[in-house]
C-alpha cells in the first residue's frame, strides 16, 4: 500500500498555489490534512500527477466573525474547532459536532475545506454546514464565487469545484437566540464513518426549520422549508409535530428502497428533533 | 481450592514463582517502543518484495504480460524450477490433499493468490512494477458459498476430486432414544468468515550466509521448528541449512502458526539474486488474501425432556475451509474438531454429529485462537436458551442439569473427552449470582425509560489445551508433539539462561517461565533470560498453538531446572565436604548441616575457578536440557461461565452491553496478573466475532470488506471491564497443577452475547442466529417480526 509516483507542490500563498494548479501537467489533486486523500493515495485508488498540500497556506487557516458571520478558512482543523479556537456562532452545535469526528489523531490533522472537498456522503461537516446554512467561498485564477453548501455536493464523492478550483473558506451564519439545534449520527462503534445522520435547525418563533437527512451515499437529502415533515406548521411544539411517515417517504423517493435502511434514517432524524426541543 | 505445589525443588512461596503477580519482564522494552520485530530489522543491500496477486477467485491463467525493463526483477512459477508446493495432508480416511502453488502455476483458486514476484529497492518501486505486470485471465465460476459448494453440479475448486469435499468427519451413537423427547428444537446457526488481526501483520526477510552455507529467515512465527520442517520440504534443503528467527511478534492468534507461500518465495529468491530480500505484509493483503477463520454453519437438533435433562444431539455442520489445506494445522482441523467437542461439558446418552470441511475459492481457513470452540459454543450454546425457553426453565437451570458435576471428575464425556478437572457448576452458580438474574427479570417487567430492551445471558467453554502425541497422531497431520525439550544454563555469574523452542508474542512467557525457574531454583526473576524464537539456539518444538506452552514449556522448564539443581547439589556438596544427600537447595543456595553456598558461588567455581573443585567432581557442568510431558497428554480442560447483560435499541438494532461477568478456571495460575491480560484480550476478540467482525464474499468470490473502514474491529469503546473472578481446580496430571487458558476468553462471549441478545428480543419474536449480530440484522428481524404479526391488509 505505497501510493504511485506523484510530483508534490507545498506553495506558502494563495497565488502560488493556484499557480502550481495550473501549471501542472495531468491530474492535480489538493490535499487539504490527507485523511481521506492519504489512504486513498496509498490504496492507489487515485494517482494524481501532481499533488498540491495547501496546509502551508496561512491565509486558509484564518478564522473571523465578519458582519453576522463566521468565516472559517479551509485549513482550519477539525481539532480547532473542538478545542475551541474557533469563535462559537452556533452555541456548541459546531464543536460538538467536531469533537465526534472520527478520532483524535483525525481531527488534528483533517480539516474541514478538505472533508467538505473531498464530499463523502458520511461525512460529519456536509451535513451539519448544510444545516447550518453556510455559504462556501470557492477560488479560482478567474476569482472567487461563492457557492451555498445546499447546493454544493452533488453525489458521492462529487461537488461543485471545477479543475483549477479551490473551497477557500466556510462562512457560516450566527445562529439566532430563538434557534434550536440537533444533530444525531449512527455509527456501529466509536470513530467509524456514519451510516445515518440526521441535522436539523428548527427556530420555533419564526415558524422555520432546516432539516438535513445525511450519509445516504448521495448528497445529503436537505429540506429548506421543512414544515411539511411537522404537519404542515412549526411551533413550539415540534417534536410532538415531528410526522415519522414524511421523512420515510422522502427517503423512498430519494430512491432508498431498504426498509431497514430508512428505518434507521428516519429514527436518527427523530432523535435529531428529540435534541432539538429537549 | 489452592494449588497443591510440587514441592520437591523444596523453594518457598514466594512473591516470584508460581502464583505471583509479577509485571511482566518483556514489556520493558515493548512498552518502550524498544521492541525489535521483523519490519526493524535493518540488512545492508536489503530489497523489497511486493506481489502480483490474484484479482480473480477462480480462472485459469492464460498468460502474464511482463513489461521487456522489468523481465529481471519479476518472477512466475516459471522460474521456481523444482520448488515443491505446500501439502497439509491429514491421517483421516477419505481426506483429499490440496497442493497449494508457490506462485500460482495454471489456475487460480482465491482472490489474492500470488502469481508473480517483484523485487526492487523500496517496497513503492516494486508496487509500481507489480503495478505494471498485466494477467491474461480466463474467468470460472466460482465456488463462494460452502452449503451450494456441497451440492451436486458445483463448479470445482479442484477438478480431480470429482466434488469440493475435503474431508467427512462423523460420529455416530444409536440417537433412537431421544426422538420420543417431550422438546425437540432444530436451528440453522452460523458464524461468519472472519479475518484474524494482529497488531502486526506478518513479515518476512530471506538472507542466505555463505559462511554457514545457512539460509537465514526472519520470520514472525509461533512455530519457528515447524516452519523450518516445512520450508525443508518445499525447497529440498536439508534442515541444518535452514535457521529460522521469529524475533518481537505482535501478537499471533494462529495467523502465525501458518507455513506462507512468501515464506518459501523469498528463501528461493534470496538464494537466486544474492542479496536480502524483505517482504512485509500489508493491511489490505492481509485481509484479502490471509488469515480468515471461523466461517461454521450447523443444522442442529436438541433433544430434551420438561426439566431440561438432554436426551441426545443430532448436528450437521458445514465448515468453509476455502482454497487450500495450509500447512501444518490442515484443511480439516476445524470441522474434525467440531465433532468430537460438540458435547463439551455436558451430559447425553445420544449422540450424532456428520462434519463437512468444504473448498471453495477463498483463502484457506485457518486456525483461531479457540480453533473449532467458539462455533461449536456459540452453536450448542444458543440452542440451550432455546430449549429452556421452550421447557419455561431459566437457562442456568438446564445448563445446571446437565453439567458434568465435580464428584465425577476426571469424567470421560460422550465422545470420550477426558475433563482433568474442575468444578462447573460452581462456576455457572457464580456468574448467575454476579450478573444477578432476578434483578435483570425484575428490571425487564419494569421495561427501559429509553425504551431499549434488556437481555441476559450465559454461556459455558471448556478449552482443551496441551493435547499432546496420543491426540496428534490420530488427526496424522505434518506436525505430532512429542516431549516439549528446554535447556537451563548457569551463566559464570549466577544467572539463568532457559532456551525453549515454543514462542511468546504476547502470552508472557518469559515471565511466567522465569517464574518457574525461580520457584525451581530461587533465581530472581530478573536475573533469568529466555531464549526463544530462533531454531539455531532452542529445542525442537511444535511451538506456540493451543495453548499448551505453560503446560507443556513451564513443565520442560521445570525439569530442565530441577535437573540443574541436581547437578549443583552434586558440585555444592563437594564444595561443602559432605555427602550428597545431605544437602537441599533452598533459596539459590546448596545448603548442608554445617553451611551453604550459593548456585552464584557454585557457578563461579565450575567455570571459572575449576582449580577449586576435587578431581572426583561430577563433569555433567551446569547446563541441563530435559524433556517433558504431562501424566497423560489427553490434555488440560479449564473453563469458564460467562454472563453478560445488554440492551438493545429496537429502533437502529445496536446492541451495547452494559456489564459482564466471567468466572474462570484455569487450574493453578502461575501468573493471575498475565492470565487477566489473557482473558481481557480474548474477551475483545470474542466481543469482535459477536458483534462486529465478517468478511462476506459477493458470488465472484470477491472478499467485500477490505479495508478496516469495513471490516469493523472493536476498540477500547467497545470493550467493557468485565468482573474478573478466578477458580484454580488444579490439572491432576500437570506440573504445578497448571492448564492452559489462552484462548478461552474468546470462545464464550459470542454465545453469551447471542443469548443476551435473544433474550432481549424474545418478547417480538425474533431470534439472531448468525455472527456477528449487526444492527442490520437485529433491525431486519425485527421489522420482518412486527411484518408478520400485521393482519394482512
Amino acid at each position: 500500500m505505497k501510493p504511485a509516483p506523484f510530483a508534490y507542490e507545498r506553495p506558502r500563498d494563495i497565488a502560488s498555489a493556484l499557480a502550481a494548479m495550473a501549471s501542472s501537467d495531468g491530474v492535480v489533486k489538493i490535499m487539504a490534512g490527507g485523511q481521506s486523500l492519504g489512504p486513498m493515495l496509498n490504496l492507489r485508488l487515485v494517482a494524481p500527477d501532481t499533488i498540491v498540500d495547501i496546509t502551508g497556506l496561512a491565509e486558509l487557516k484564518h478564522v473571523e466573525v465578519a458582519g453576522n458571520e463566521l468565516v472559517i478558512g479551509a485549513c482550519v482543523t477539525h481539532a480547532d474547532i473542538e478545542d475551541g479556537r474557533v469563535p462559537d456562532v452556533t452555541r456548541g452545535a459546531m464543536q460538538r459536532v467536531a469533537s465526534a469526528i472520527a478520532y483524535r489523531a483525525v481531527r488534528n490533522r483533517g480539516t474541514v475545506g478538505g472533508s467538505l472537498s473531498h464530499a463523502d456522503p458520511s461525512a460529519d461537516w456536509v451535513s451539519t454546514f448544510a444545516a447550518l446554512g453556510a455559504t462556501l467561498s470557492l477560488r479560482s485564477a478567474k476569482g472567487v464565487r461563492l457557492i451555498a453548501m445546499k447546493d454544493f455536493m452533488l453525489g458521492a464523492l462529487e461537488s461543485m469545484l471545477q479543475p483549477g478550483e479551490m473551497l477557500e473558506a466556510v462562512r457560516v451564519p450566527v445562529m439566532s437566540a430563538s434557534a434550536r439545534w440537533g444533530y444525531v449520527k449512527s455509527c456501529r462503534k466509536t470513530g467509524e464513518f456514519a451510516h445515518a445522520i440526521g441535522a436539523v435547525l428548527i427556530d420555533p418563533e419564526a415558524g422555520r426549520a432546516r432539516v438535513v437527512i445525511g450519509a445516504v451515499e448521495a448528497a445529503p437529502i436537505i429540506v429548506e422549508n421543512a414544515e411539511e415533515l411537522f404537519g404542515g406548521r412549526i411551533a413550539g411544539d415540534f417534536k410532538t409535530r415531528f410526522d415519522a411517515r414524511v421523512a420515510d417517504s422522502l427517503l423512498a423517493k430519494a430512491g432508498m428502497s431498504d426498509a431497514a435502511d430508512r428505518h434507521i434514517h428516519v429514527t436518527i432524524l427523530r432523535r435529531a428533533v428529540a435534541e432539538a426541543a429537549a | 481450592m489452592r494449588n497443591e505445589r510440587d514441592l520437591s525443588s523444596a523453594a518457598p512461596a514466594s512473591k516470584q514463582g508460581v502464583g505471583a503477580r509479577v509485571p511482566r519482564k518483556e514489556d520493558d522494552r515493548l512498552m518502550r517502543g524498544r521492541g525489535q520485530f521483523v519490519g526493524d530489522i535493518r540488512l545492508a543491500g536489503l530489497q523489497d518484495v511486493a506481489f502480483v496477486r490474484s484479482p480473480l477467485a477462480h480462472a485459469r491463467i492464460r498468460a502474464i504480460h511482463i513489461p521487456e525493463r522489468y523481465r529481471d526483477v519479476v518472477f512466475t512459477s516459471a522460474d521456481l524450477v523444482g520448488i515443491k508446493p505446500i501439502r497439509a495432508i491429514t491421517g483421516l480416511a477419505g481426506f483429499k490433499p490440496s497442493d497449494q502453488p508457490i506462485l500460482a502455476t495454471d489456475k487460480i483458486r482465491q482472490v489474492g493468490e500470488l502469481v508473480a514476484m517483484c523485487v526492487a529497492p523500496t517496497r513503492a518501486e516494486a508496487e509500481d512494477i507489480a503495478a505494471s505486470v498485466t494477467l491474461d485471465l480466463e474467468e470460472l465460476p466460482a465456488v463462494y458459498d460452502m452449503l451450494k459448494a456441497r451440492e451436486p453440479g458445483s463448479p470445482l475448486v479442484h477438478e480431480h476430486w470429482g466434488d469440493n469435499v475435503f474431508l467427512e468427519s462423523f460420529f455416530e451413537l444409536d440417537i433412537s432414544s431421544a426422538l420420543d423427547a417431550p422438546i425437540k428444537v432444530t436451528r440453522e446457526i452460523s458464524t461468519a468468515r472472519q479475518c484474524m488481526s494482529p497488531l502486526e501483520g506478518r513479515g518476512v526477510i530471506a538472507t542466505f550466509d555463505h559462511r554457514l552455507d545457512q539460509l537465514t529467515l526472519y520470520t514472525g512465527s509461533q512455530m519457528p521448528h515447524i516452519v523450518r520442517n516445512g520450508l525443508s520440504d518445499c525447497l529440498e534443503m536439508d534442515q541444518g541449512q535452514i535457521r529460522i528467527v521469529s524475533p518481537d511478534v505482535g501478537g499471533g492468534f494462529g495467523h502465525k502458526g501458518i507455513l506462507l507461500p512468501e515464506e518459501v518465495c523469498l528463501s528461493w529468491l534470496t538464494m537466486k539474486r544474492g542479496f536480502p530480500v524483505r517482504w512485509i505484509e500489508d493491511r489490505r493483503e492481509h485481509l484479502v488474501a490471509a488469515a480468515n477463520c471461523r466461517e461454521h454453519h450447523y443444522k442442529i437438533t436438541v433433544y430434551a425432556d420438561h426439566d431440561g435433562t438432554l436426551r441426545g444431539i443430532d448436528c450437521e455442520a458445514t465448515v468453509d475451509s476455502g482454497a487450500y489445506s495450509s500447512y501444518p494445522f490442515s484443511a480439516c482441523l476445524e470441522a474434525a474438531q467440531v465433532v468430537s467437542i460438540l458435547p463439551g461439558p455436558y451430559q447425553m446418552p445420544a449422540y450424532r454429529c456428520r462434519t463437512y470441511s468444504v473448498a471453495t475459492n477463498k483463502c484457506p481457513i485457518l486456525p483461531y485462537r479457540g480453533v473449532a470452540r467458539t462455533g461449536v459454543c456459540f452453536a450448542l450454546e444458543l440452542m440451550l436458551d432455546l430449549v429452556a425457553a421452550e421447557a419455561g426453565l431459566e437457562p442456568g437451570v438446564v445448563r445446571l442439569r446437565n453439567l458434568v458435576r465435580p464428584e465425577q471428575m476426571p469424567f470421560d464425556n460422550i465422545t470420550k473427552k477426558h475433563f482433568d478437572s474442575g468444578d462447573y457448576p460452581e462456576a455457572l452458580r457464580r456468574a448467575v449470582a454476579q450478573i444477578d438474574i432476578d434483578g435483570i427479570r425484575a428490571r425487564q417487567r419494569k421495561g427501559e425509560k429509553d425504551g431499549r430492551l434488556i437481555g441476559v445471558g450465559l454461556s459455558i467453554y471448556c478449552e482443551q489445551a496441551a493435547h499432546g502425541t496420543s491426540v496428534y497422531s490420530g488427526w496424522g497431520i505434518p506436525m505430532v508433539p512429542g516431549h516439549e525439550q528446554a535447556t537451563a544454563r548457569l551463566t559464570p555469574d549466577g544467572g539463568l539462561e532457559l532456551k525453549v523452542g515454543v514462542h511468546s508474542h504476547g502470552q508472557g512467557l518469559e515471565t511466567t517461565l522465569s517464574q518457574v525457574a525461580f520457584e525451581m531454583l530461587g533465581v530472581d526473576v530478573a536475573k533469568v533470560r529466555v531464549v526463544h524464537g530462533d531454531t539455531a539456539m532452542t529445542p525442537y518444538s511444535t511451538g506456540t498453538w493451543g495453548s499448551r506452552c505453560m503446560v507443556m514449556a513451564g513443565g520442560a522448564v521445570a525439569t530442565a531446572c530441577h535437573e540443574l539443581g541436581e547437578r549443583a547439589k552434586k558440585i555444592g556438596a563437594k564444595l561443602l565436604q559432605v555427602d550428597e544427600a545431605s544437602v537441599v537447595l533452598v533459596d539459590g543456595e546448596i545448603r548442608g548441616p554445617n553451611g551453604s553456598v550459593t548456585l552464584k558461588e557454585i557457578a563461579h567455581t565450575w567455570y571459572r575457578r575449576p582449580q577449586d573443585l576435587p578431581g572426583d567432581v561430577d563433569p555433567g557442568g551446569l547446563e541441563a536440557t530435559s524433556g517433558y510431558k504431562p501424566q497423560r497428554d489427553s490434555g488440560t480442560f479449564s473453563y469458564a461461565a460467562h454472563a453478560v447483560t445488554v440492551a438493545v435499541d429496537p429502533d437502529l438494532g445496536d446492541v451495547e452491553i452494559l456489564d459482564y461477568v466471567i468466572v474462570e478456571d484455569g487450574g493453578v495460575l502461575v501468573n493471575p496478573m498475565i492470565v487477566d491480560g489473557q482473558i481481557y484480550g480474548g474477551l475483545a476478540q470474542g466481543i469482535g466475532t459477536a458483534l462486529y467482525e465478517e468478511m462476506p464474499f459477493d458470488r465472484a468470490g470477491q472478499p467485500l470488506n477490505t479495508t478496516l473502514a469495513d471490516y469493523l474491529l472493536p476498540g477500547p469503546t467497545e470493550v467493557p471491564a468485565p468482573w474478573l473472578d478466578h477458580m484454580e481446580t488444579p490439572s491432576p496430571y500437570t506440573k504445578f497443577g497448571v492448564k492452559g487458558i489462552g484462548e478461552g476468553g474468546a470462545i464464550a462471549p459470542p454465545a453469551a452475547i447471542g443469548n443476551a441478545v435473544n433474550d432481549a428480543l424474545r418478547s417480538l419474536g425474533v431470534e439472531m442466529l448468525q455472527s456477528p449480530i449487526t444492527p442490520r440484522r437485529v433491525l431486519q428481524g425485527i421489522l420482518a417480526a412486527r411484518d408478520a404479526e400485521r393482519p394482512a391488509a
